[in-house]
């Protein structure tokens, strides 16, 4: 359909004609990478000093994404801001005064962000992972080792959908404020608190994001999951695709 | 074309608009009036697709907005020209519309230049001033060369020069056969701007007219009437007389009559019959801002021409109306026929001015300020309906009323 490739090219015109989109993809990369490959040197200097149980269960992959946690932020403000951008300037309405079909617009307009987010986090993924790697020295591991790869894509993967869930839940909300506003405290603490808590850790497993780690995993050891990594990566993936369908929803429905 | 049927948005129980039924016609400016909070801007989402109606329909060359085929080329709007990106270059909003739309990245530079933003295009709309961003929002609309075209408020923020520009940008869409839509607030504006007028008020239709028929429709043309004030006996007898014969009469605070429900030659005769002399016999007409006030001002009785000039009537400082038997404490006071202070403020020269097609007023009773006789006019058998203007009509009030006759 011609309308979607005309949404595509207005899109990234969008996109890369704005500072704050570039500003926070830069963020994400910056941020994650550099954090990664510090905790990475400190797990490495004090390695020995770590208790035995954790040395069985040191994950070499995941501690260079340990960045993400932060990063994360930074990609969930990126989604946030490229759909509500649209609201909180009034660009909607411009917007679908030139593209009637709304769900299309809103899939077009997701699907690139989408991919530039893919790009970003997947770059992201795998600069983390080989500084991080660099920086463990001997208890580094290998992208050929068993699970090693999948878990990078898999990292590059859970930065993406953090990205598309939030541009989802913006759509939905209107609102960068109050997007933001839920988002960021929920995938900064709540979303932990409930994962480290006895009581609410079975509902925390299903948590977006802490069931989107799991892809991130090489070593499970003492994980109590009942998921594999991508049985993980698919609860977030319907995480991502309830909120797509209720941004859809409330598009629809609602007035500009 | 735009047609509305049966137009009706409720957002819970506080009803926007009201069964709206409107034809907006290719070929002309038609201006969207109404006060604030009336429900133009409701309107104007709704015809764009943006908002659902509760109930009823709006169309587009016979297509709901909603199905219309590249939307972009046929319907261009102007709906707030804030909405836009301020960390974005103008050249790159309008870019990011034009693909939207389908169109070719160059007429980006094309539509700059029409509006006149080429020199800061690369600039940061942040920085924009208000008149700045209404001419970006213009440009926008503009994009896809659309037949139909919707600007609401399009002259907010103008310098004079700019709003010249939007008048006349407006009126050459319309004379290329487009449909035009235009809403705003400043009558003054409209009433040198559109051909033709919907009024809305409290979301309901008030008038769907061309703006000549809206004036002499909604307006009472009234005749002023101004009797020697070194006599006022006589503006009491020439009152009781005018009444007796049919008129309503009421008093001016600066001692003049205004007569409604007598055409000027019966007023003559009737002031020569009750043998008093006339100082000054006029025809006015009343202007739009004035036609528009009075239609909106009252929702009920809006028709009503008596009670109306009564609301209308400016407080008097001493009489009221009604009793004209009191002597004019100014002597001759410039008969401001105006009672809205507002008016004269927001019609500088270059409103007043230009009117594009500026045929001669066809009030031929209404001679441009001849010289005024210094004596008495000649009160008797006057034919001519027009005796003598007064001396003092601002000529204000003339180039006013000249180009609205124009339209």
């Amino acid at each position: 359909m011609a309308v979607v490739g005309q949404v595509l090219q207005s899109e990234w015109t969008k996109i890369k004609s704005v500072r704050s989109t570039v500003w926070t993809l830069g963020l994400a990369l910056v941020v994650t990478v550099a954090l990664g490959a510090l905790i990475s040197a400190f797990s490495r200097s004090n390695f020995d000093r770590m208790p035995v149980r954790e040395q069985v269960n040191f994950d070499p992959t995941f501690t260079s994404f340990a960045g993400m946690g932060l990063g994360q932020l930074a990609m969930i403000v990126f989604g946030v801001l490229v759909v509500s951008n649209e609201y909180s300037t009034g660009m909607i309405r411009t917007s679908l005064a030139a593209v009637p079909q709304r769900g299309t617009f809103l899939f077009s307009k997701i699907t690139i962000a989408t991919l530039i987010a893919f790009v970003v986090a997947m770059l992201t993924s795998f600069v983390s992972f080989f500084v991080g790697q660099s920086m463990l020295g001997s208890h580094r591991t290998s992208i050929g080792d068993a699970g090693v790869l999948r878990a990078v894509i898999g990292g590059g993967l859970y930065m993406t959908l953090i990205a598309v869930f939030s541009m989802g839940v913006a759509a939905m909300l209107r609102s960068p404020m109050l997007s933001l506003g839920i988002l960021m405290p929920f995938f900064f603490i709540i979303s932990s608190i409930l994962g480290a808590v006895e009581a609410t850790k079975k509902v925390g497993q299903y948590l977006p994001d802490q069931a989107g780690h799991k892809v991130m995993q090489v070593v499970t050891i003492g994980d109590d999951a009942p998921y594999g990594p991508w049985g993980g990566f698919t609860i977030m993936v319907l995480w991502v695709a309830a909120a797509l369908v209720g941004g859809y929803v409330v598009l629809k429905r609602r007035d500009a | 074309m735009i047609e509305a049927v049966g137009l009706t948005k409720r957002y819970g129980a506080k009803t926007a608009v009201h069964n709206l039924s409107f034809q907006v016609r290719p070929g002309a400016v038609t201006g969207f009036l109404g006060p604030n909070g009336s429900g133009k801007s409701t309107t104007m989402r709704m015809i764009l697709g943006l908002d659902e109606p509760t109930s009823g329909r709006v169309t587009i060359g016979g297509h709901p907005f909603r199905n219309l085929p590249n939307a972009p080329r046929q319907v261009g709007a102007l709906l707030d020209a804030k909405a836009v990106h301020g960390g974005r270059s103008a050249y790159n909003h309008l870019l990011s519309l034009a693909q939207l739309g389908g169109i070719p990245a160059r007429r980006v530079d094309e539509v700059l230049g029409v509006v006149g933003l080429q020199g800061v295009a690369k600039r940061r709309s942040k920085g924009f001033s208000l008149g700045m961003g209404q001419r970006l929002g213009i440009a926008a609309a503009l994009l896809g060369d659309p037949q139909v075209l919707l600007f609401d408020e399009p002259v907010n923020g103008l310098d004079p020069e700019g709003i010249l520009w939007v008048r006349n940008l407006m009126k050459q869409l319309a004379a290329e056969g487009r449909t035009v839509f235009v809403s705003s607030h400043l009558m003054s504006e409209m009433a040198l701007t559109a051909d033709h007028l919907i009024v809305i008020g409290r979301g309901q239709l008030m008038a769907d007219m061309s703006v000549k028929d809206f004036i002499s429709a909604n307006s009472a043309d009234f005749a002023r009437v101004r009797t020697p004030e070194t006599e006022p006996a006589s503006r009491e007898k020439l009152t009781a007389a005018l009444v007796e014969a049919g008129g309503q009469v009421l008093s001016e605070p600066d001692g003049g009559l205004r007569v409604t429900g007598l055409p000027l030659p019966r007023i003559s005769d009737v002031a020569h019959g009750a043998d008093v002399r006339l100082w000054e016999l006029s025809p006015h007409q009343a202007s739009l801002e004035e036609a528009y006030m009075r239609m909106t001002q009252g929702a009920v009785d809006y028709r009503s021409t008596a009670d109306q000039l009564a609301a209308l009537a400016p407080p008097p400082p001493g009489p009221g109306y009604g009793h004209p038997g009191a002597p004019a404490p100014q002597g001759w006071a410039p008969p401001e026929g105006n009672p809205y202070p507002v008016l004269p403020g927001e019609q500088p020269n270059p409103y007043a001015q230009a009117p594009a097609a500026a045929p001669q007023p066809p009030q031929a009773a209404h001679p441009a300020a001849p010289q005024p006789p210094a004596g008495p006019p000649p009160a008797a058998p006057a034919p001519q309906p027009a005796p003598a203007p007064a001396p003092a009509p601002a000529p204000a009030d003339l180039t006013k009323r000249d180009s609205e006759d124009a339209r």
